[in-house]
């Protein structure tokens, strides 16, 4: 099953999809395009912890001139930075190179301690699609990539669903895909990580333990442009849906 | 009840004159290239976060954590701080600050968090706030944080200019040069004047 979390008419709502259509709890039908989207995840009781990854993709390592790195490169994101579908993501004046970043994201379902790999899987919810943005022109050599970079108000769009772990037979063989106004600009797939899920779940989990709603961003293959106001950038990832954005 | 932070925690490293003073050779070389321009930033997520009196786990192949004292500004709404508490930020040493520190500052119950939240009124001026670090009761660190890089209301304008700190939010003034180490069995106690003592005592991790 695929869950959103919008706002209709001021009200927070959990919906479901539905023929391409959400589907509230109180029954009533939605067009994608009448709703507020919110990122597709219930609040937690204390902040969530947000993990991305840089460079887990060799060709994208390779493109940004890094050779690949022998353990995962990880910074933390905050929950303001989330945004959810079909919302807008602000360039900062004077800024030359601003880019999406298409990232299959793990939400943690359980509490996670020092799980080996094999068990990994136990622990994921499910998954959803992140638009992790970069304005490379902040970027400074001191704990790289820094949150003046990487953390801006709403520049990590998140969705449009949570899809159920139960539904994702197989993330590690997922295409994803990027277009800006229609033109595709990325494509990859999951399977070209140099650090897989099960890996990511037990190293993080063997020196910090993860919670349920807690997010993995794994990082983002070759392909990445710099966008303008105005360009609509959908960020898609094979069976968990296209997650739209607007610069302004 | 003991304050817990409802927010994100950042934390910011360089912002002692004398931490600057002594990377200041460094900063022009490689991996560095720069100085820094915007505020050195880092997070301690909520799995770190350890109450006043509380035991903190120090993993057996630690042998030595580094104590990262400070005060921490709590914002309020509208971009006001709401008030201070003391914090002991715990790392594994490191001697590079190329990467996001997550596997050396964000192992479990890393951060503890002094009891008593002092309102800015009662806490007055932030520059005239000082410190002091005790080891099993031995004085090892003094702070006084009239040795601000930015002080409290820079460092806030210079946040605010790339993210919001929202309501329940924290940031760390910073920690100076000369943090003391310390290892499993140790009792760390930071006090400050008005703040009281924030105490932990560090223990192996169990298996």
């Amino acid at each position: 099953m695929k869950h959103a979390r919008i706002v209709y008419e001021g009200i927070i709502h959990d919906a479901a999809e539905r023929d391409g259509q959400l589907l509230l709890h109180d029954g009533r039908l939605m067009r994608e395009d009448a709703v507020t989207w919110l990122p597709p995840l219930a609040p937690t009781p204390r902040p969530r912890t947000i993990l991305a990854l840089g460079l887990n993709y060799a060709d994208h390592a390779k493109e940004l001139e890094f050779k690949a790195p022998q353990e995962p490169l990880v910074f933390i994101k905050s929950e303001g930075t989330l945004t959810g579908h079909r919302r807008f993501t602000r360039r900062p004046e004077g800024v030359q190179f601003m880019h999406y970043e298409c990232e299959l994201t793990v939400v943690i379902g359980q509490t996670a301690r020092k799980v080996k790999r094999d068990d990994a899987y136990d622990f994921i919810a499910g998954y959803t699609v992140a638009n992790d943005y970069a304005i490379r022109d902040y970027l400074e050599n001191w704990y790289r990539p820094n949150l003046r970079v990487k953390n801006r108000d709403a520049c990590t769009p998140l969705g449009p669903w949570l899809t159920d772990a139960a539904d994702v037979p197989d993330p590690m063989a997922l295409a994803l895909q990027t277009t800006v106004n229609g033109k595709l600009t990325q494509a990859g797939n999951t399977r070209d990580m140099i650090f897989d899920i099960p890996f990511l779940i037990e190293y993080f989990s063997s020196f910090m333990t993860l919670q349920p709603g807690d997010l993995i961003l794994t990082g983002t293959p070759d392909g990445v442009v710099d966008c303008r106001p105005g360009d609509v950038v959908v960020t898609d990832i094979e069976g968990l849906g296209n997650l739209i954005n607007t610069i302004e | 009840m003991s304050f817990m932070p409802s927010g994100t925690v950042y934390g910011t490293l360089l912002n002692f004159r004398s931490e600057v003073q002594a990377m200041t050779a460094q900063m022009d070389q490689p991996p560095y290239k720069a100085p820094p321009k915007a505020p050195v930033l880092y997070v301690k997520t909520a799995n770190t976060w350890s109450a006043h009196g509380t035991a903190i786990p120090v993993p057996a192949r630690v042998l030595e954590v580094e104590v990262g004292a400070t005060i921490a500004m709590l914002m309020g709404d509208t971009g006001q701080v709401a008030g201070y508490v003391l914090m002991n930020d715990l790392s594994i040493p490191h001697l590079s600050f190329f990467r996001p520190p997550v596997k050396f500052k964000c192992l479990d119950g890393f951060l503890g968090i002094g009891a008593r939240l002092l309102s800015a009124a009662e806490a007055g001026e932030p520059s005239a706030f000082t410190l002091e670090v005790r080891i099993n009761g031995e004085v090892k660190q003094v702070m006084d944080f009239g040795n601000l890089v930015r002080n409290a209301s820079q460092l806030l304008a210079d946040v605010g200019e790339f993210m919001t700190l929202g309501v329940g939010d924290v940031l760390m003034l910073g920690c100076d040069v000369g943090r003391p180490l310390a290892k499993a069995g140790d009792r760390i106690e930071i006090s400050a004047p008005g703040f009281g003592t924030l105490s932990n005592t560090l223990v192996t991790e169990a298996a």
